[in-house]
């Protein structure tokens, strides 16, 4: 089959790859690209742990093939950390508030949460359960996500307009 | 869970589409959304032999409306539609069906017209659609056609829409009239977002003496396709909706539907549950046309 040259900006930097039509966003990411952040669950749209946004939109990327993502933009878990590669002020809530056990629905439920606070500074509860709704985790019970998602919206609040 | 290896092409017109569609002959899929497509591919239940990608195609995505009909575009997304003004002032009853199909990371890249082509029977798009008497526009290399939701879907995962034909916009009659509709949309499922085990639409006109002039009632689910209850409608019709009324009609769904076992329910609970929430439907559609909160 035969291959197709990509150019995709991934974490705000450009990147080209060859690419076999059948190889989805979530592959190349992983093995193309050496991106391990985003978890490969279930591959077939069902956990939500490889959630990225694509074009500041969240989509799974289990169910979009990496020649698909040409010319568009994709952010991954990697890319909510600082520049300094420190984590970011989400991440830094996850771990405050423990909203997480295994961690691997984590990245996915960074991208979603990252995903709400980009659009609405104060979610309520439900807003949050919405927002998540499309990440699986098997360990929490979803409490302390929900908890940690709160957590960095307060934070956000309390430090003002950035 | 990799999908077998296919070509793929970036359709730059609906002309180029169809013709690599009918070239093809029967082995070309169109990939919209991909969020049904890339679930099949990856657990090999389709293995085209070439993908076109209609995404790149603007005149196959928007809503526009005239005074019969909302014409929403195959390619335009859920998400699109679900926080379409338009769609929420006329088409009510799409509006709280797209708010149980899947997830905001499906919705922000599935499509109206792809979930109607691939036709599960337990998906939302298609029962709302049926229940409001849409049809759609499928053009090939040998011209264009309509077919109307009641001829659509033919079984599971099967439709009118042949091989070489592409789905370019679903239409949605709205009648323009002085009577009252309400509109109210029922589902049970494991998980929010997840396909519906058993899910009710109902859409149901009532004159200002309260009397019934339309009836509109599907479920999705129980069958091997969304399926009206026309018998039920036919008892709703000409009466005053009361509880006795409804009862009566509900006695039709049983004749109608043939549900199925899987590893979700039973085909009991499939008809049990298809009764009670038609039931629902049908209460919260009288209470939505009067004006009540549902």
């Amino acid at each position: 089959m035969s291959k197709h040259d990509i150019v995709v900006t991934v974490n705000g930097k450009k990147v080209a790859g060859s690419v076999e039509p059948r190889m989805s966003l979530l592959d190349f990411l992983r093995s193309e690209i050496g991106l391990t952040g985003t978890h490969m669950g279930c591959e077939h749209g069902v956990c939500g742990a490889c959630s990225v946004l694509v074009d500041d939109v969240p989509l799974r990327s289990c169910l979009m093939l990496a020649v698909q993502a040409h010319n568009h933009a994709i952010t991954t878990v990697e890319g909510l950390c600082n520049e300094d590669g420190s984590t970011g002020e989400l991440q830094d809530a996850f771990r405050d508030a423990h909203g997480m056990q295994c961690g691997y629905c984590t990245p996915g439920m960074l991208i979603s949460a990252h995903a709400l606070l980009e659009s609405n500074k104060d979610p309520s509860v439900d807003d949050i359960k919405e927002a998540i709704g499309g990440n699986l985790c098997r360990c929490t019970g979803y409490v302390q996500i929900i908890e940690a998602i709160q957590l960095a919206a307060s934070r956000k609040m309390e430090a003002g307009p950035s | 869970m990799k999908p077998a290896p296919f070509e793929y092409t970036l359709a730059e017109t609906v002309e180029e589409a169809i013709a690599l569609l009918d070239d093809g002959d029967g082995d070309a899929m169109i990939i919209a959304g991909g969020q049904t497509l890339m679930p099949m591919m990856a657990l090999r239940m389709a293995r085209p032999e070439r993908v076109v990608d209609i995404n790149g195609i603007e005149e196959l995505a928007g809503i526009s409306e005239d005074a019969d009909e909302v014409i929403i575009k195959a390619c335009t997304r859920q998400t699109a539609a679900l926080e379409s003004k338009l769609v929420a002032n006329r088409l009510p009853l799409l509006a709280k069906a797209i708010a149980f199909v899947g997830h905001q990371q499906t919705r922000n890249r599935g499509t109206v017209g792809g979930s109607l082509s691939l036709g599960d029977p337990a998906s939302e798009i298609p029962l709302a659609a049926l229940t409001m008497n849409a049809y759609v526009t499928l053009r090939s290399v040998e011209g264009s056609r309509t077919v109307p939701m009641g001829e659509f879907f033919l079984g599971p995962m099967m439709t009118a829409c042949e091989s070489n034909e592409l789905m370019v916009s679903v239409h949605f009659p709205c009648r323009v009239d002085d009577q009252r509709v309400g509109t109210s949309f029922h589902e049970v499922n494991e998980r929010h977002g997840d396909f519906a085990i058993v899910a009710a639409a109902a859409q149901i006109h009532l004159n200002d003496k309260d009397v019934c002039t339309g009836a509109a009632v599907a479920i999705g689910g129980a069958h091997d396709r969304p399926v009206r209850i026309p018998g039920l409608e036919a008892k709703l019709v000409g009466n005053k909706i009361d509880a006795e009324v409804i009862q009566s009609a509900l006695q039709e769904i049983s004749k109608t539907i043939d549900p199925f076992d899987d590893q979700h329910a039973g085909a009991d609970y499939r008809r049990h549950t298809a009764e009670i929430l038609a039931e629902r439907a049908i209460n919260d559609a009288v209470a939505d046309a009067n004006g009540d909160a549902q």
